[in-house]
Parts: structure tokens; sequence; C-alpha cells
């Protein structure tokens, strides 16, 4: 390894694990964050482990299996009626999905 | 800090101060029939979420499958900027959480671009400035909200939102810039520039309508400011909804006059996003970008990697069409046209339709003045733009070669036009059916011209001793009788040979 930073992985905290759980929106105890702490530092120490025999020369896996270029033709295709799009959504009005007041952000 | 009401600094004197520094980022939306990872239609305007799918619309085990056509629109889009094709990338996820994408993240590229390391050389106040391009990577747009209840039609004070999926997952190429540095005070009318380039390139390349009224073309604008002479770049803001070129110009200046009050005031400029106001040319902050920005990207598990073959590049580079101001310079040249001339034409899109009328058959000169002259008046009389106009190249070429051929004066040329222009059929139909060709049956001229010489004794005594001039007369006459369809030269011959008189 060239880059020494690369083979020590700074330790998981238990910040990382709540500002983690804020990005996807869990609203965790202190004590499922100690778990969850716990349990992601056996992974990552795992995938450490693997990243000490996986050489440079080695491409990363993303996909199982080893294909590229799947596509289709651009051609329309029958998608849902406006009715069926709807019938999963909780609220539903002018045709729309209707969702709760969006807080904090701004697109 | 940025005040509720902040105060702007003179322009001139911000940019004797500060260097401006420049970021562009265009999201076009490809002219693909279907989405990036679906078959639904992304045409514009339909009614709220009536083309939508499982895919778009992320139901439980729904799997995308990605648009060849889109791939290759990117590759184009790449090629045309001068970038390297990727041989091998990926899609990647950007995660966040907001009702515009359903599937709360939306495919995009993340470390692994499409198209890397390009430029697109533009003109500012007759200069060519190389704007370099970072990337262009393929990525799906998101769904439409709307928000309703309170004043704005904004999120603050809005009770809920309202989504239409139509849009979700329409394809994108974005194309960002690197950081764009010594424009000094040109730097608004290079941002303008170069989204009016890349807009004339886009729309040459044929993979978008490039409607920035339709938001079919969308430039975010990064500007941060240096100390004049100091190479350290400042802390940036991306102003969003920039959607004309007018805007970006605006936008950009505005941003310049801002950032430098509130720096020359010693505060500082927070990284966010800033909102454009059409309506005032101002901005006004958005939400912070120091914790909205944690992605969580990684690599998209649904779709296997795409791997362009060299040779497919290869055949999309060579099918990429002439670069459009390299066109229009080469039709400048072949036209004879001054600038003004030239950009009259651009003006009023009628290049295109001229090029067309010349391939059939016309020369430049009169192709050129019947778009730009008479349908130019009839195309604004109507309210429409000059390609709207029901008369095709072909048609107005047909009806230069009657004129050149002396079938049809110009009075009569412009008749036909009307005809086309009212349906009624090719200009020679028109000509059949108006009956409106020239009298260029001599004896029938000759008939016309005895009698207007035996009405006017005093004219032809005239001509016959030398005053030339007044065949004008004559002439008239004969047009008269012959309701406009007599070759005026002809008669005017007509006239002399009867009087015995060398013209």
């Amino acid at each position: 390894m060239t880059d020494p930073s690369s083979t020590a992985a700074p330790a998981l905290t238990r910040d990382d694990v709540a500002h983690l759980a804020h990005l996807a929106r869990l609203e965790l105890t202190d004590t499922e964050l100690d778990l969850y702490l716990d349990q992601l530092t056996v992974i990552l120490d795992s995938v450490a482990a693997v990243t000490e025999v996986a050489a440079a020369d080695i491409v990363p896996t993303t996909h199982a299996v080893p294909l590229t270029n799947v596509s289709r033709a651009d051609v329309l295709r029958p998608g849902l009626s406006r009715d069926a799009a709807l019938a999963g959504a909780p609220a539903a009005e002018d045709g729309q999905f209707r969702v709760p007041q969006i807080l904090g952000e701004e697109q | 800090m940025s005040s509720a009401t902040p105060t702007l600094a003179d322009y001139d004197h911000a940019i004797e101060t500060f260097d401006p520094v420049l970021g562009l980022e265009v999201h076009v939306e490809l002219g693909t029939a279907t989405k990036m990872f679906c078959g639904c239609s992304t045409a514009f305007g339909a009614p709220p979420n009536t083309q939508v799918c499982p895919v778009c619309l992320a139901l439980p085990g729904a799997m995308p499958v990605v648009n060849a056509t889109a791939v290759e629109y990117a590759v184009r889009i790449g090629l045309a900027l001068h970038c390297s094709i990727a041989s091998w990338c990926r899609f990647a996820r950007k995660n966040y959480f907001y009702p515009d994408m359903p599937k709360n993240f939306q495919t995009s590229q993340y470390d692994e671009p499409i198209a890397v390391n390009g430029y697109l050389d533009v003109q500012v106040d007759g200069e060519t400035v190389r704007v370099e391009i970072e990337r262009a990577h393929m990525e799906e747009d998101t769904g439409k909200s709307t928000h309703v209840g309170g004043l704005t039609g904004r999120i603050h004070g809005a009770e809920y939102s309202l989504l239409d999926y139509n849009r979700a997952g329409v394809p994108l190429v974005e194309i960002v810039t690197k950081p764009i540095t010594g424009t000094k005070a040109s730097a608004p009318a290079v941002a303008r520039a170069y989204v009016a380039a890349l807009r004339d390139l886009l729309l040459s390349l044929e993979v978008s309508d490039v409607r920035m009224d339709q938001g079919s073309l969308r430039c975010d604008a990064n500007v941060s400011l240096t100390p004049a002479g100091n190479p350290v770049f400042g802390t940036r803001t991306e102003t969003k909804n920039v959607n004309s070129l007018r805007s970006v110009e605006r936008a950009v200046r505005h941003e310049i006059c801002r950032q430098a009050a509130v720096l020359e005031a010693g505060g500082r400029i927070v990284q966010e996003t800033r909102h454009f106001d059409e309506s005032t040319g101002t901005t006004s902050p958005g939400r912070s970008k120091e914790t909205a920005e944690d992605y969580r990207y990684f690599p998209e598990p649904d779709l296997v990697p795409l791997a362009p073959a060299p040779e497919w590049v290869e055949g999309i580079r060579a099918s990429l069409p002439e670069l459009p101001w390299l066109r229009r310079a080469r039709l400048q040249q072949e036209w004879g046209l001054s600038d003004l001339e030239m950009r009259d034409l651009v003006a009023a899109d009628a290049v295109g339709l001229v090029e067309a009328t010349v391939d059939a058959g016309a020369p430049a000169d009169q192709a050129r003045s019947w778009w730009s002259a008479y349908l130019g008046q009839q195309a604004n009389s109507r309210g429409v733009s000059l390609a709207e106009l029901p008369i095709t190249p072909q048609q107005v070429a047909r009806v230069v070669a009657l004129v050149a051929a002396g079938t049809l004066s110009a009075k009569l040329a412009r008749q036909v036009v009307d005809g086309v222009l009212a349906g009624e059929g090719d200009p020679d139909e028109v000509v059949a059916a108006r009956g409106l060709a020239v009298v260029s049956d001599d004896s029938a001229l000759q008939q016309a011209v005895d009698q207007a010489l035996a009405a006017a004794p005093d004219v032809a005594d005239r001509i016959r001793s030398g005053r030339v001039q007044a065949v004008g007369a004559v002439v008239g006459a004969v047009m008269k009788a012959t309701r406009g369809q007599a070759d005026a030269a002809r008669v005017r011959e007509l006239v002399f040979s009867t009087l015995g008189v060398q013209a």
C-alpha cells in the first residue's frame, strides 16, 4: 500500500452512527445507537480485512455478474393509468400525490 | 452573513476590487421518446401522473433498464464538447429524502461520468473565450412539486405539496464547467454566451429541444469572488432557477455586486443555494449547502456498467454535424453577407430555411430576400415563426425559378406565394389555378402595345423624338391592360421596336 491512511480506517464513533441515522431519517434510541455502533464496526472491520488482501489490481466488485451495456430501445411502453398510479397513495388531490408540508429544505 | 435586505456594490467598483470566478452547471433534458430507465413518454405538458409506471414511481420490485438512445445522446454531447468518453463507467445512487424522487434517491453518475475534460469556445464581444468542461454525466430528472397554501407558492408557509411524476426519470445530461477565471467585467456576458453557445450546440446535435421556458435547459450559476490578483478562490454561492439567457447574465451580475458588498463590509459569504427572482433580478438564500450535501453516493446495483465500444464512439464522432457557429461563418461567406445581415437571419431563425432554399436551386440573395422580407412580413402578421409558415424552401425556390424564367413578375410571384400560404398547392398549381403566368405571347402583347400607343399618340411622338423615358407611360398602360401579367422588359422592347427607336 502506498497510502498508509487507507490501511487503518478511523474507528466509527457513536456520533457517526447518529449522523447516519439522521441521514436515513431513522429515530434511534441510545441503546440502539450502541447496538448499531457495535454491528457496523464488525462490518467495517470485515471489509477492512478484505481490503488488506485485495491488491490494487483487483477491481472492486459492484455487480455479481460480469455484464455491461444492458439497454433497451427508445420505444414507448404503456405505463400505469393515473388511477392505478394513485391507488396506493396515502393521499391524492387533482390527480397528484399529496404529501405533508415539506420543512427545512427547499428544492 | 447575508442580511435580510442585502446592499449591492456598484458593479464597476466590485470588478476593480474583486475577480469573479464562475462555475456553470447546465442540465439538459434529452429529446428521447422515453425516460432514462423506463418506457414512459417524456412529452411535455401531459396531465399529471399520466406518464408513469412502476419503475419511475419506484414501486417495489421494479427494475430500471437504460435507454440506449439516451446514452448515445450523452456521448454525442461529450464528443461535441471535445471530452474524452469513458471506456467504462457506472451509474450511482444519490441519496436524499425529498418527495420529488419517489425512490428516495436519484440515479446519477458520480465519480465515473461518461464524458470528462472538454471545452467549448464561445464568442464574447468579438473575442474567443475558452470555457473548460469538467464533466458531462447522465442522470434522471425529478418530479414536479406544487406547494399549496401560503401566499407565494414557495415552500415556506405551504400547507402541503402535490407531486406530478411525469417528469421523474426524464433523461438528463448535466454539463459542468471547470472554474472560469480571468473574465473580469465580462463575467456575466461570458456566462450568457456560454449558455447560448451550449444551447446552439445541443440544438444542432438534435439531442434536445433546449426550450429554456419549458425547463429543457436549466442553468445553475456558481459565483465566487476573490480579491483582485489573488488566486485563492472565495466561498461560492449556487444560484438556481436561472431559466433564460438574460437571467443568467443578470443573476451573475447581481451575485457579484451582492458578494462584493458583503465582503467589503467585513462579512463572509455563506456557501448556499440561492434563488433567482425573475421579476426583481435579485437572488435570495435557499437551503444551506453545508448540511445538505451528504448524498452517500454508491454504485447503482440495479444497473450494470456501461462500456462504450471505441468503434461505436468513433462512429458517433464521425456523424457529428458541423458546429453551428462554423456553419454560420461558412454560410455567411458563401452568401456574401455582412455581419449585420447574417445576425438578422440568425435572429429570425432563417438560416436553415435560406440554406434549404439555396439547396433547392435558388440564388442565395433571392432566397435570403424572400425569407427576410416578404415571408418575414407574412410570419409577423400571422404571429408565427418563419418555419411555421405553410410554405417550404422548395416551394420558395420554385417561385424564384419561375421569376428567373420570366414566367412570373415580382408582383405575380408574391401572389403565387400568397396562394401557397393560403393552401392552394404548389407554386405551379397556384399559377395555373389563378391564371397568373406573365403574358409572354408576343402577338397578344403586341396587340396591347399597339392599342396603348394608339391611345396616346403624343407619348408615341415624344418617344420617337428621342425622349425614351416616356416609354414608362406606355409600359404602365400595357401592364394595366394585362392586369400585371406582362413581362415589363419585353413590353418595353416591343414599344421601341414598334416605333422604330433604338433604346
